[in-house]
């Protein structure tokens, strides 16, 4: 299996004062290209710290990660991160939040025109090309994270970092923003890593599930394989034994083996 | 505007039988003129009360101020002794005899290259403070107490310092509004949201990019607060400035009225003063709100 993402022997301490805390322990992990993985856990068990480690957000205390054999330990466009409350620029429109990504990333590679062709070549890809004028207060939470994964893809990262996309939508436009997650990665193939806490939400979209115990020293509890063929029918998959046995198998992992106990 | 004739489009597809263009056109005029009779209507709502309570405050100035002995004239004397003043305000004598355009002009000379250094430094120095921990460490306590020294104090320092007037009525503009700036820049700073500056590190925005795109817009609110109360110090200070370094200005020409005893031309002055007071203030706040729409909300 060639490693395209490789989270080496990863630990992080938080240092206040005289109290250090450790949060994560140990974490291996590695994804092939074009992958899709979640990883899963009670809120508190460091799972957000991962991602931003990732990202290159938050530095790791210990080991490091590798994109294609080469560490990094700054943020870039080559892990374009959404960001669970979008975090878009509220004095830009749409199309200049997605430009501004996509100036940095294409400066030397794209002329002007082919920038512009660009940013709405992606606002197309979230269907989002009808609202490149408003500003962001002016779309709904779905919008804006249609625009915040737009911002991202435009960036033509290598992986893609989710963090809880989903997790401020209510449940008709988050199952809606997952199938056309799930059908953007169908058809650009782009590596992803996801940080989620639903169960429904990881099997339906993964091809691997990463489980996390609980935190404080959170490790890799069990990875998950999800096989399932893709593409993938929320309905379908309601009776579905496969799928079903994988949603079993997560939330035994979350609510017997690894139940959230309120940190003392 | 436009929407009453979009519905009426609406209803003319829901009914197809009936003649669409008779529908589509009669309601066209209407709104407007509608329009126009509500948009007096807005504004009648507006000024009316305050044009009563200034109808009725001059009656009673008037009723107080008539009566003989009374050391303040009444309106309609102001009216009469500044009559001049008000229908003539370009009239040039040579030396201070001038026409209240002059004087106030001045002023507000004076105030703008004061004001337009404090804006320029007191956004520089807010950035600083509010970027860097060790410039908050250093500076703030300074500026703490530096903000509390009354604008007149400075005065005899500034005229010690330049020993001309003029630079010296502009250094106490400047000394008086630039705190406000100062502070109001760096507390926008300090709360630029986190989610913000991880865009920033993704995108890898270098430092003169993130300060044009992300600083400055995400602070602007609390930048135009700064500004805002910054206006209103200059005013302020600029009156009791001129009053002791003399020449052409308005704070002056009130002291020489006084000191010539024409107490309705102090009068008409202060009206000036404070009619421009207000409209500087209005002027700050109106460019607030067109510089940033969207940033406000969200």
């Amino acid at each position: 299996m060639q490693a395209y993402l490789k989270l080496d022997h990863i630990d992080k301490t938080f240092t206040r004062g005289n109290a250090t805390t450790e949060v994560l322990k140990d974490i291996n992990l590695t994804i092939e290209k074009g992958e899709y993985v979640s990883i899963i856990g009670h809120s508190g068990c460091g799972k957000s710290t991962l991602l931003n480690i990732v990202a290159g957000l938050t530095g790791a205390t210990q080991g490091g990660v590798l994109l294609e054999n080469r560490e990094v330990n700054s943020p870039g466009p080559d892990r374009a991160v959404v960001f669970q409350n979008h975090s878009l620029l509220p004095w830009l429109t749409v199309y200049e939040n997605v430009r501004l990504g996509v100036d940095k990333v294409f400066a030397s590679t794209k002329t002007r025109a082919e920038r512009d062709a660009w940013t709405m070549h992606n606002l197309n890809l979230v269907q989002m090309a009808h609202a490149k004028d408003k500003r962001p207060s002016e779309i709904s939470g779905g919008m804006k994270q249609r625009v915040g994964i737009a911002r991202a893809l435009a960036m033509e990262p290598k992986v893609l970092l989710l963090d809880e996309p989903f997790g401020a939508l209510d449940a008709l436009t988050r199952a809606h923003l997952q199938d056309s997650v799930m059908a953007l990665h169908q058809k650009l193939g782009n590596t992803i890593l996801m940080i989620t806490h639903d169960v429904d939400e990881a099997v339906l979209l993964s091809d691997r599930i990463v489980m996390m115990t609980n935190g404080p020293s959170a490790r890799i509890g069990e990875v998950l394989d999800v096989p399932l063929a893709r593409p993938r029918k929320r309905l379908e998959l309601a009776t579905n034994p496969g799928y079903l046995k994988c949603r079993q198998r997560v939330l035994e992992f979350l609510y017997e083996r690894h139940r959230f106990v309120e940190a003392a | 505007m436009t929407m009453p004739a979009i519905k009426a489009e609406a209803t003319a597809v829901a009914i197809p039988t009936t003649a669409a263009p008779v529908v589509t056109m009669t309601p066209k005029q209407a709104p407007r003129a509608g329009k126009y009779v509500k948009m007096a209507k807005e504004a009648a709502v507006r000024l009316v009360p305050p044009l009563i309570v200034l109808a009725l405050l001059m009656l009673f100035w008037e009723l107080v101020c008539r009566r003989t002995g009374s050391t303040l004239p009444p309106p309609s004397k102001v009216f009469k002794d500044t009559k001049e003043l008000i229908l003539d305000p370009f009239f040039d004598n040579g030396g201070i005899d001038k026409g209240l355009f002059w004087h106030l002009s001045a002023s507000l000379q004076r105030v703008a290259y004061g004001y337009s250094i404090a804006a320029i430094v007191g956004v520089a120095l807010g950035t600083l403070v509010g970027q860097s921990v060790w410039a908050m460490r250093g500076l703030d306590p300074l500026f703490q107490v530096l903000r509390t020294i009354p604008p007149l104090a400075w005065l005899p320092l500034s005229l010690a310092a330049f020993r001309d007037g003029q630079p010296s009525a502009i250094f106490v503009i400047f000394i008086t509004s630039v705190w406000p700036i100062i502070i109001n820049t760096a507390v926008g700073i300090r709360n630029i949201p986190q989610d913000y500056r991880n865009v920033a590190a993704v995108v890898q925005l270098n430092p003169l990019e993130f300060f044009s795109k992300i600083m400055i817009p995400a602070a602007a609110p609390y930048i135009f607060t700064g500004l805002r109360i910054g206006i209103g110090l200059s005013w302020l200070a600029i009156v009791a400035a001129e009053m002791l370094i003399g020449g052409v200005g308005i704070g002056f020409f009130i002291w020489d009225a006084w000191n010539s005893s024409h107490i309705s031309e102090i009068i008409l002055a202060l009206f000036y003063v404070g009619i421009i007071g207000f409209v500087l203030d209005r002027l700050i706040a109106g460019l607030a709100k067109f510089v940033t729409r969207g940033t406000a909300l969200n």
